[in-house]
């Protein structure tokens, strides 16, 4: 049965809201773990050090797309765990926290690495705590320097949402492919393509706009 | 009465000896000026002397607060100027805000840079950023203020200027240790030189005592630096 546009655009609509919902969630989550990850790479303590490179290594070093299904099928191929349907949405969110986290963990670290030493010893002569310090001194300095390789990332992450297709959550892009197949129609495919489009230009101008506010210095 | 006093401290890089066994007073009021040839080891005394490095052995012993102002500053570039002085007094101190205020522009005020508590670092002269950053220290009430080769990364036409501002110090009374290669300004404004030569103190008193010496290695230095001149 052929159904008119409109009728695929509320179709569509869900799976917006799909891609929308995982976008953010994995922002909320991997930009703290991230911090969390490169804390950890940067450690004294050889031991968590290289428990971060490692797990930094392997989050880089394979697809996305494989952690997924290792995620979502993990549980009950390697310990018989019988899975709903609703553990999609938990097992998108996971896989892509601890995957996007590895990238952002890389790119605090490289932030955090350029600041000269000097703004330490001002910060410690002073009596800041090291608390104080990396919060109050370092860290809003990284912030404007990780800024762009943020945008990136970030930009990389709305067409990544995508690959949740590979355990069918109904995000945009599983939704459309759906309706695509079953109007034999390339429109749903388009207004896909239309829509991650827009959410990166919206993505771009407000990047652009942070980065902007962090002008005030240099 | 004795601030600072430093016993047989030693320190080595990589297994070169840069102090071998120095040991200084520094008495209320006084003002010590550091003086030597680069590499003699007195930028490392002086981060010894405020912890910024940890000495392999001796003691060091303060009483009270220091505060240093770094060759090349080290203000925090998204504070703005009045931030700058006021944030460690308010957060690490935990003073109250309006005799911080208060203090923080009466120190703007003493550095001629009234107009611009709400410029930010980069706006400024290097000049400028570092009466910013000695008033930073001041803002915490130290009882020693160390200098690092306050006027190094300044053109000359901006040297004057600091040095003034560290006159006017001096005149109030302020103890400070100050490493430099201002010759006339330590001349004038020090009570006591220290010239350091290869890691050890070869010569020390008072100006008249230090510029007039016999040390050759003292006549040698300021030899070079006349030369330059």
């Amino acid at each position: 049965m052929k159904i008119s546009i409109m009728a695929m655009i509320s179709q569509l609509s869900g799976g917006m809201i799909g891609t929308i919902g995982i976008f953010f969630a994995t922002l909320l989550f991997s930009l703290p773990l991230g911090l969390l990850v490169a804390f950890g790479r940067m450690s004294k303590i050889k031991i968590i050090q290289w428990i971060a490179k490692v797990y930094i290594s392997i989050m880089r070093g394979t697809p996305l797309m494989l952690q997924l299904m290792v995620v979502y099928f993990g549980p009950y191929y390697i310990f018989k765990i019988q899975i709903s349907a609703s553990y999609r949405l938990g097992a998108v969110l996971i896989a892509f926290a601890i995957n996007y986290a590895a990238y952002f963990a890389e790119i605090y670290r490289g932030g955090i690495e350029s600041m000269p030493v000097g703004q330490y010893e001002a910060a410690g002569l002073l009596g800041y705590s090291k608390g104080q310090t990396f919060f109050r001194i370092i860290f809003p300095q990284v912030i404007k320097r990780i800024l762009p390789s943020v945008t990136n990332e970030v930009i990389t992450l709305v067409k990544d949402t995508s690959l949740a297709f590979a355990i069918a959550y109904a995000e945009m892009f599983t939704t459309a492919k759906q309706i695509a197949s079953a109007q034999t129609s390339i429109i749903p495919l388009m207004a896909a393509g239309i829509f991650y489009y827009i959410f990166n230009l919206v993505v771009a101008v407000v990047m652009e706009s942070l980065e902007k506010k962090l002008n005030y210095y240099k | 009465m004795s601030l600072l006093e430093i016993n047989h401290i030693k320190k080595s890089f990589d297994g070169v000896e840069v102090l071998k066994d120095i040991s200084l007073k520094v008495n209320e009021g006084e003002v010590l000026a550091i003086i030597g040839p680069s590499g003699s080891g007195k930028s490392t005394l002086l981060r010894c002397a405020t912890d910024l490095e940890i000495p392999d052995g001796g003691e060091i012993h303060y009483k009270g607060r220091f505060g240093l102002v770094f060759q090349n500053f080290n203000l925090f570039p998204h504070f703005s100027v009045m931030k700058n002085i006021t944030d460690a007094p308010l957060k690490v101190q935990k003073r109250g805000k309006e005799e911080v205020l208060k203090e923080a522009r009466a120190l703007l005020k003493k550095m001629g840079l009234e107009d611009k508590e709400n410029a930010y670092p980069y706006q400024l002269s290097g000049g400028q950023q570092q009466r910013v950053s000695i008033a930073r220290a001041l803002a915490m009430n130290p009882q020693i203020l160390f200098f690092d080769e306050p006027t190094s990364a300044l053109d000359p036409e901006l040297t004057g200027e600091i040095l003034k501002v560290i006159k006017d110090l001096a005149s109030e009374n302020m103890t400070m240790v100050i490493v430099t290669h201002e010759m006339n300004f330590a001349k004038h404004v020090a009570d006591h030189i220290i010239f350091m030569d290869k890691g050890v103190i070869a010569e020390q008193g008072t100006p008249e005592e230090v510029f007039s010496s016999d040390n050759t290695r003292m006549k040698e230095f300021l030899g070079k630096l006349s030369k330059e001149q």
